[in-house]
């Protein structure tokens, strides 16, 4: 195997490495929340600084491979990806550290007297980071255009929490703290979607050569017709 | 992070991409859409028996720069050469087709003007044993372009398009070989020059020459493109990017593609392409 392709595959396998540490990240933040488990939590807060290695490595490899090989056509492509999925990888397990940190402040006070339904927000934000690590490893860009689709469903459940936590603040205000928590934690988990929708983007160009990052609906719609 | 335009049912896998909002690529080929200067049609060469150039078709825009790569033996030189009709001088070969300057076949017309028409650099510098002054008034004498005293003004003007006459107008007197091989270059680019050629072909011209030479003998033909046509034959893939505007990949005496130099080296259309120019050819 050629030096150059040696050093493809390691950003690759660094790549999924990285990924399936911050899918362990989120998965492990939503099941504190939702389990109200401390020990997912601090392992959360632990792993961080892990991906965080994980983003300095990927990045010098990265532009290691662009100093010496100067990558063209697909491999460039694939470079120009990885810079790109390897920021928002970081930002995801930022995003689960903060989660954790947040419902870490939750289980310290009083609960709240409804139910918050945080199971299918999680649900569907964990479905697309894994489907866009799956979409990434298989090269798919039909998968990755799955994700693309996602991204409504998030918004309105994050909606949903909004109203709910709204309401019960106009009503009690002394839930305040905890609803504002839960709100934020809401905001959170859709900013993984985020960049799991970004990740599938990326994808669809990495192996299409296809930019579709804002595009509106009547554009991909002309686009896809001719 | 993703707008909230992506949220579609459209599936974006199966987007042409020539229908979506124009890009700065884009825009270099509405730029590129004036007509060619020379086309060549269903071109055929033999050397003897041996069939070097298969129905190869290509057409070079006017004031852009076109580069050929691909591997040795490809044909992209073979190619070159018979666009100012070089390859005539070799024994036993011949030429089907049509290549035409300005809608007039080439192969037609005198071969003289021909070649003042489309000038030609070679790979190797090739200076005269003659004085710089000598080497770039030549082709003016020869094709009875000289005026009286206007030998003096063509010289500078021909040092200066070439990027020269800084480092030579002190010494026009002295032999070419005194030169260093990236300025015997310029110099044969500026011999080139001197009889106003419209277009200029360049056979792997910095292949001899260290990285310094090469990248003034690139701005040079940037700076050139404004004043003729060029078309480069080069080996170095990241020459015909930085320098091209399009690109066209031969192999096996074959025009496997040719496009905007952005998306050959982005994203092109041939596997045969993508396997050469990132070094998975073979």
């Amino acid at each position: 195997m050629r030096p150059f392709e040696q050093d493809i595959n390691a950003l690759n396998e660094a790549l999924q490495e990285m990924g399936a540490l911050v899918a362990q990240s989120v998965h492990r933040s939503v099941l504190s929340l939702v389990e109200k488990n401390e020990d997912y939590a601090h392992q959360v807060l632990r792993d961080e600084a892990r991906i965080n290695q994980f983003e300095i490595q990927i990045d010098d490899l990265a532009t290691s491979i662009i100093a010496r090989e100067q990558p063209v056509a697909g491999d460039m492509r694939f470079v120009v990806v990885a810079i790109k999925i390897n920021t928002d990888l970081e930002r995801m397990g930022d995003l689960a550290a903060s989660i954790v940190e947040r419902s870490l402040a939750s289980l310290r006070q009083p609960q709240l007297n409804v139910e918050v339904n945080f199971t299918d927000m999680a649900n569907l934000v964990e479905s697309m980071v894994l489907t866009s690590l799956d979409a990434f490893v298989k090269r798919d860009a039909v998968l990755a255009r799955g994700i693309l689709t996602s991204d409504d469903g998030i918004d309105k459940l994050r909606n949903q929490i909004n109203c709910q936590m709204i309401e019960l603040m106009k009503k009690d205000p002394s839930t305040v703290e905890r609803a504002l928590d839960y709100i934020l934690i809401a905001r959170r988990l859709e900013r993984v979607a985020d960049h799991a929708t970004n990740i599938a983007e990326d994808i669809i160009f990495m192996v299409k050569g296809i930019d579709v990052r804002h595009r509106d609906r009547a554009e991909l719609a002309a686009a896809s017709q001719s | 992070m993703s707008s909230p335009a992506s949220k579609t049912s459209v599936d974006p896998t199966t987007i042409d991409t020539k229908t979506m909002i124009p890009t700065s690529s884009d825009a270099a080929a509405k730029h590129q859409t004036a007509a060619p200067k020379m086309r060549a049609a269903n071109i055929n060469f033999y050397y003897g028996s041996f069939k070097a150039l298969h129905d190869v078709s290509l057409e070079f825009a006017t004031n852009r720069v076109t580069a050929l790569i691909g591997p040795s033996g490809c044909g992209k030189s073979t190619f070159l050469r018979n666009l100012n009709r070089i390859n005539e001088t070799l024994r036993d070969t011949r030429i089907e087709g049509e290549i035409t300057l300005d809608g007039e076949n080439i192969l037609d017309k005198d071969v003289t003007e021909i070649r003042r028409r489309i000038g030609m650099v070679f790979q190797r510098p090739n200076p005269f044993p003659k004085s710089i002054f000598d080497n770039i008034i030549y082709g003016p004498k020869i094709n009875g372009m000289l005026r009286h005293g206007n030998a003096a003004e063509i010289v500078e003007k021909s040092l200066r398009r070439a990027a020269l006459w800084e480092e030579a107008k002190d010494k026009l007197n002295e032999s070419a070989y005194a030169l260093s091989g990236g300025q015997q270059q310029r110099l044969c680019i500026a011999r080139a020059l001197a009889v106003d050629p419209e277009v200029l072909l360049l056979d792997e011209p910095c292949s001899a020459l260290d990285p310094i030479a090469t990248a003034k003998i690139e701005d040079l033909l940037v700076g050139l493109k404004e004043q003729c046509t060029i078309v480069i034959v080069t080996h170095n893939m990241q020459q015909a990017a930085r320098v091209a505007d399009t690109t066209g990949f031969f192999l096996l005496g074959k025009l496997i593609e040719h496009d905007k130099t952005d998306i050959i080296f982005k994203n092109p259309s041939r596997r045969e392409t993508e396997d050469y120019i990132t070094g998975r050819f073979g």
